[in-house]
C-alpha cells in the first residue's frame, strides 16, 4: 500500500485545484508527441500530426489532452486506492487501446515539465518529489492489468 | 538512440547561449532536485557533509557538472572523442551507474522549464533531451 503524508496529500490537492486543465492538458500531450514522436502511433485517426506546429494546433489533440488530465482527478480523490481506481482504465489501455505501458512514463515526464514551467520556482524540489511519486503510482496502476 | 541532426545541434547551441550565464545556478538546482526526488542518488555523495538543496557542496558540484555540459556543447560534433577523459573518470573512478545520467538529465530539463518557461518549447525540449542522451552515451563509452 502506498503511504501518503499529510504534506504530500495537500501538495497534490493544491497542484490540481490550481490547475488550468484546458492549458496544461493539451500542452503535456502535444509535448509528448513532439519529444517522443513514436507515441504518435496511437493517434493515427487524429488528423494532421506532420510537424510540431500541426500537433500544437490540432483540436483533437487539445481535446484529448484535457480529457487525459481530467483522468487524473479520480486518483486525486482516491489517493489511498489508486490501484483499484484505475483497474478498468488499465484494462482499456491494454485490451482496447493497446498502449505500451512504457509510454505512460513519457507522458508523466512531459506533464511534470509543463507544470514546472507554469509554477516556476514555486515548483520546489519537495513538490516535484511528491508530484512524481503521485504520477509513478498512477503509471503503475495503469500498467497493472496488462497481461 | 538517434544521433544529433544539424538542426538539433543548432537548437542546442542557440539555447545554450541563453543557459550559459545561469549555468551554475541551473546545475545547483538540478542537482538539488535529483538528491531530493531520487534519494538513491545520494549514495554517490556519502562523503559530503550536507546534501540539502543549495548547500555548499551541492552548489559547487552543480557548477562542475554544468561545466562538463558546456564542454559537451563545444564538442557537440564529436562527443565520444571530446568527452573521452570524462568517460574514463566516470567509468574507472566515479563508477556512476549510467542509469543515473538519465535521472540527472530529467532534472536538468525540469530546471530549464522553470527557468525558461516560454523558450523551453517542445522543439527545444526534444533537441536538449537528445543532446543530454548523447552526452550520457559518450560518458558511458569507457565503462566496458
Amino acid at each position: 500500500m502506498v503511504e501518503w503524508t499529510e504534506q504530500e496529500r495537500s501538495i497534490i490537492t493544491s497542484i490540481f485545484s490550481n490547475l488550468d486543465y484546458e492549458d496544461v492538458g493539451p500542452k503535456a500531450l502535444s509535448r509528448c508527441l513532439i519529444v517522443y514522436p513514436w507515441t504518435q502511433r496511437y493517434f493515427a485517426s487524429f488528423g494532421n500530426l506532420y510537424n510540431a506546429d500541426a500537433i500544437k494546433t490540432n483540436p483533437n489533440i487539445q481535446a484529448h489532452g484535457t480529457r487525459v488530465l481530467h483522468g487524473l482527478d479520480r486518483a486525486v480523490k482516491n489517493m489511498d486506492n489508486i490501484k483499484s481506481t484505475y483497474a478498468e482504465l488499465s484494462v482499456l489501455h491494454s485490451e482496447k487501446l493497446h498502449v505500451d505501458p512504457d509510454n505512460f512514463k513519457l507522458l508523466a515526464d512531459c506533464l511534470t515539465i509543463v507544470i514546472a514551467a507554469k509554477m516556476g520556482s514555486g515548483f520546489t524540489p519537495e513538490m516535484q518529489a511528491t508530484f512524481q511519486k503521485f504520477l509513478a503510482v498512477v503509471v503503475s496502476a495503469l500498467g497493472r492489468q496488462y497481461h | 538512440m538517434t544521433s544529433l541532426t544539424a538542426k538539433d545541434k543548432d537548437t542546442v547551441k542557440a539555447f545554450w547561449a541563453k543557459i550559459s550565464p545561469k549555468a551554475a545556478a541551473i546545475g545547483e538546482d538540478a542537482l538539488s532536485r535529483m538528491l531530493v526526488v531520487y534519494p538513491q542518488t545520494k549514495t554517490y555523495f556519502s562523503h559530503w557533509k550536507d546534501l540539502s538543496p543549495g548547500s555548499a557542496p551541492v552548489k559547487k558540484h552543480g557548477a562542475t557538472v554544468m561545466g562538463g555540459v558546456a564542454d559537451a556543447v563545444a564538442k557537440i560534433d564529436n562527443l565520444t572523442a571530446g568527452l573521452l577523459n570524462l568517460s574514463e573518470l566516470h567509468a574507472f573512478t566515479l563508477r556512476v551507474d549510467p542509469a543515473n545520467f538519465k535521472i540527472l538529465a530529467h532534472n536538468i530539463l525540469v530546471v530549464l522549464a522553470i527557468t525558461f518557461p516560454s523558450d523551453f518549447s517542445p522543439e527545444v525540449h526534444v533537441a536538449m533531451d537528445k543532446f543530454l542522451a548523447a552526452v550520457a552515451l559518450a560518458l558511458s563509452e569507457k565503462y566496458r
